[in-house]
C-alpha cells in the first residue's frame, strides 16, 4: 500500500527535477551569452588592432601628435584624439562632480521626504534624455550662448559639449553619491549632533568621509561614461583633431572620429579603416581600466558598518 | 500562455507581411500615373539643384516620392555602387576605386553633367583687408604643415590676426576638387580647420567670425550674400569674382567645375526614374540658375539625355581627356 504512492511520488519528483534542470540550463545559457558577447567583442578588437599595429608601430600611434589618417600625408598619432576626449571628460567632471555631490548631500542630509520624492524622479528623467538630444541642445542653445558671451568661441567647441555631457552624467553622480551617503548609519550622524556639531559640519566632516569610497567610485564611473560619450560630442565638439588647451576651439574625440569614419566613404580593409579598431581598442582599455580602479577603490576604502 | 505565444508570433508576422505588401507597390506601374520612390544621395553641393528638381517633379507626379540625401559625394558613391541608391549627386567625377566598386557589384552607370559650379572662397564681411587671393596664396594657406597661422603670414601688409579656417570634410566632393585644384592632389590639406559636411554650418561659422576664411559651392554663397564677402581668385589671369558669367565662360579658374548626376542603368529601366532624369535635364538650366549655379549649354543637356537613352555607360570625366581642355559639349560628343 505504501509503495504505490511512493513510486508515483518518485516519478513526479523526477519530472519536476528534469523540468528544473531544463530551466536551469536555459538560464545558464543566457548568462553565458553575455560572456560570449564580451569575448567576441574583445576578439574582434584585438584581431583588427593586431593587423593595424603590424603596419603602424605602437609608439608612433601612442605618442604621435598628428592625427591625419584620412588626409594626405597620413599620420597616425592618437594624442590629439586622446586630448580631445580628455578635455570633454575633465570639463564634464568640473560640471557634474561639484553639482552632483552637492545635490546628493542636500538630498540625503537636508531634504524632507517630500522634496526627495520630487527631486529624485526629476534627476532620473534627466538621465533618461537621449544623448543625441543633448548634442542638439548643445549646438542650438549652449553654443550660441557661449558665442554671445565670448565672441571668440568657435561654432564647434569643446566647452559646449563638456557642459552638456556634464549635465548628462550629473544624475549618475548624484544618485550614486546619494546611495553612498545614505549607507552611512544614523548613529554616526547622531553622535556628531550629540557633540554639538552643526548640520553642515556633520554632513561634510562626518558623513562624506564615511561615504568616501562610494563617492569616489561614482566619480570614476561617471567619468568612464563621459569617456565613451558619442552623440553629444559628435554633434557639438567638432571634427578637427588637434592638441589644444583652449576649450573654445573645435576638437575631435575618439568616439566622434569612429562615427566619422564609419559613416564616411573610407573603404573597408585599408589601414585608414583599421584605425577605428585601434582607437576603439584604446577606448575599451581605458574604460575597462577605469572600472577596475573604481571597483578597487570601492572595496579598499569601504567602511564596514555593523 | 498559449495565447501569448500565438499573439507573439502573429503580430510580427502580420507586420512583416504588411510591410512586404506595401513594398510591392514601390515597383513602378507605367501609365499616366507614375508611382514609386527614387532614391538619391551624394553631394551637398549638387543637393540644392536635385532637391529643387525633385520638388517640382513630385508636384507633377504625385505618386512618386523623391528622397535626396547629403552623405557627400564619396559617401553617396559608397551607397550607389552596391546599388542601394538610384542616382548619385556628385561634385566631382567618379574615382577609379568607385568605378571598380561598381564593377564588383555588377552596376553600370551613366554619367551626366548637369550644371557648373564655382567653388567660392569667402570671408567675413567685417574683413576689410582681403581684396583678392592668388592660387599660390590659397595653396600656402591650405597645404599640409602650412606655415600660415595669421593673416600676416599670407601677405605682410595684412593684420597680425589669427586666421580661422572653415571647409568641407574629407567625404565631400568639394573638398576633393578644391584640394586637387589648390594643392595639386586630392585629399592633400592641412588638418586644423573646422570641418563640416553641412555647408550651412560653414556659412554660419564664417559669417560669425571676423578672421574666418572658408570655401564651399557657389550656391551657398549666392544664398547668403548679405552675410558673406566673396574673395576674387587670381588663377593667372587677374582676380575674378565668381558669378554666373565668369563660371560659365571659364574665366573663374581653377575653381570652376561641372556638377554631375550618376544614374544606375538598372534603375534607369524603371519608368519613374527615367521620367525623373528626363525632367531633370529639361529643367536643370532654369533651376540651377535659381539655386545659384550655372546651367550648361543647351547642347550639353541634349547630349546628356542621348547618353542616358542609349545607355552609354562609364565615365569620360575621370579620364585624361577631361583635362585636355575640351569643353563639356565636346567631351559628351565623344
Amino acid at each position: 500500500m505504501a509503495t504505490a504512492p511512493a513510486t508515483a511520488d518518485l516519478a513526479f519528483a523526477k519530472k519536476r527535477r528534469l523540468g528544473e534542470g531544463g530551466i536551469k540550463a536555459v538560464l545558464f545559457v543566457c548568462a553565458l551569452l553575455s560572456i560570449f558577447t564580451t569575448a567576441g567583442i574583445i576578439l574582434v578588437l584585438a584581431r583588427e588592432s593586431w593587423t593595424f599595429f603590424r603596419e603602424i608601430p605602437l609608439p608612433d600611434f601612442l605618442f604621435g601628435t598628428r592625427w591625419t589618417p584620412l588626409l594626405v600625408p597620413r599620420s597616425y598619432g592618437v594624442l590629439p584624439l586622446l586630448g580631445g576626449t580628455a578635455m570633454i571628460v575633465i570639463g564634464s567632471a568640473l560640471v557634474a562632480v561639484p553639482v552632483g555631490l552637492a545635490s546628493a548631500i542636500y538630498l540625503s542630509e537636508y531634504a524632507s521626504e517630500r522634496v526627495r520624492g520630487i527631486v529624485k524622479p526629476i534627476l532620473e528623467i534627466l538621465a533618461g534624455v537621449p544623448t543625441v538630444v543633448y548634442g542638439y541642445f548643445a549646438l542650438t542653445s549652449v553654443t550660441p550662448l557661449l558665442r554671445a558671451v565670448i565672441p571668440a568661441t568657435n561654432i564647434f567647441n569643446a566647452a559646449s559639449a563638456a557642459v552638456v555631457v556634464g549635465i548628462m552624467i550629473l544624475p549618475t553622480v548624484a544618485s550614486l553619491c546619494d546611495d553612498a551617503l545614505r549607507a552611512v548609519p544614523r548613529s554616526l550622524r547622531e553622535a556628531g549632533f550629540a557633540l554639538g556639531a552643526t548640520r553642515h559640519e556633520v554632513a561634510t566632516q562626518v558623513v562624506v568621509p564615511g561615504a568616501l569610497s562610494g563617492i569616489i567610485a561614482s566619480f570614476i564611473l561617471a567619468a568612464s561614461r563621459a569617456f565613451g560619450e558619442t552623440m553629444a560630442v559628435t554633434l557639438a565638439a567638432g571634427a578637427t583633431p588637434k592638441l589644444t588647451l583652449n576649450p573654445l576651439e573645435s576638437i575631435q574625440t575618439i568616439t566622434a572620429y569612429i562615427v566619422q569614419v564609419s559613416l564616411g566613404d573610407t573603404p573597408a580593409g585599408g589601414v585608414e579603416y583599421k584605425t577605428i579598431f585601434a582607437v576603439g581598442a584604446l577606448l575599451f582599455v581605458i574604460t575597462l581600466g577605469m572600472n577596475v580602479v573604481a571597483n578597487r577603490v570601492l572595496r579598499r576604502y569601504q567602511e564596514v558598518y555593523e | 500562455m498559449r495565447k501569448i505565444l500565438l499573439a507573439g508570433l502573429l503580430i510580427p508576422a502580420l507586420a512583416l507581411g504588411g510591410a512586404g505588401c506595401s513594398g510591392q507597390k514601390d515597383e513602378g506601374e507605367s501609365g499616366s500615373q507614375l508611382s514609386g520612390v527614387v532614391h538619391i544621395d551624394g553631394s551637398s553641393t549638387v543637393f540644392p539643384i536635385t532637391e529643387a528638381v525633385g520638388e517640382e517633379f513630385q508636384m507633377q507626379h504625385r505618386g512618386v516620392r523623391v528622397t535626396v540625401g547629403i552623405s557627400g559625394t564619396g559617401g553617396g558613391f559608397k551607397k550607389f555602387c552596391p546599388g542601394e541608391t538610384d542616382i548619385n549627386d556628385a561634385s566631382r567625377p567618379i574615382k577609379e576605386k568607385e568605378v571598380r566598386l561598381a564593377a564588383e557589384h555588377g552596376l553600370d552607370f551613366v554619367e551626366i553633367p548637369v550644371a557648373f559650379d564655382g567653388i567660392s572662397v569667402v570671408v567675413n564681411p567685417g574683413n576689410d583687408w582681403v581684396d583678392h587671393l592668388t592660387v599660390a596664396e590659397l595653396h600656402k594657406i591650405w597645404m599640409p604643415d602650412s606655415p600660415v597661422k595669421t593673416w600676416r603670414d599670407v601677405r605682410p601688409e595684412w593684420p597680425d590676426r589669427e586666421i580661422k579656417l572653415y571647409g568641407p570634410d574629407v567625404d565631400s566632393g568639394t573638398f576633393d576638387y578644391f584640394t586637387e585644384a589648390v594643392n595639386g592632389e586630392s585629399q592633400v590639406s592641412r588638418p586644423d580647420y573646422t570641418a563640416s559636411a553641412d555647408d550651412n554650418v560653414l556659412v554660419t561659422g564664417v559669417s560669425g567670425d571676423r578672421d574666418a576664411l572658408g570655401y564651399f559651392g557657389f550656391a551657398y554663397y549666392a544664398e547668403n550674400m548679405d552675410r558673406l564677402k566673396v574673395v576674387p581668385i587670381d588663377g593667372g589671369g587677374g582676380p575674378v569674382v565668381p558669378s554666373q558669367t565668369s563660371i560659365n565662360n571659364g574665366t573663374y579658374a581653377p575653381l570652376s567645375r561641372p556638377l554631375f548626376i550618376y544614374v544606375s542603368t538598372k534603375s534607369g529601366l524603371r519608368p519613374e526614374v527615367r521620367e525623373f532624369v528626363k525632367f531633370y535635364l529639361q529643367n536643370a538650366p532654369t533651376l540651377a540658375a535659381e539655386v545659384g549655379y550655372v546651367g550648361l549649354p543647351e547642347r550639353a543637356y541634349e547630349l546628356g539625355w542621348q547618353r542616358f537613352e542609349s545607355g552609354k555607360t562609364g565615365s569620360i570625366f575621370n579620364t585624361d581627356k577631361a583635362r585636355s581642355g575640351l569643353s563639356i559639349v565636346e567631351l559628351l560628343g565623344l
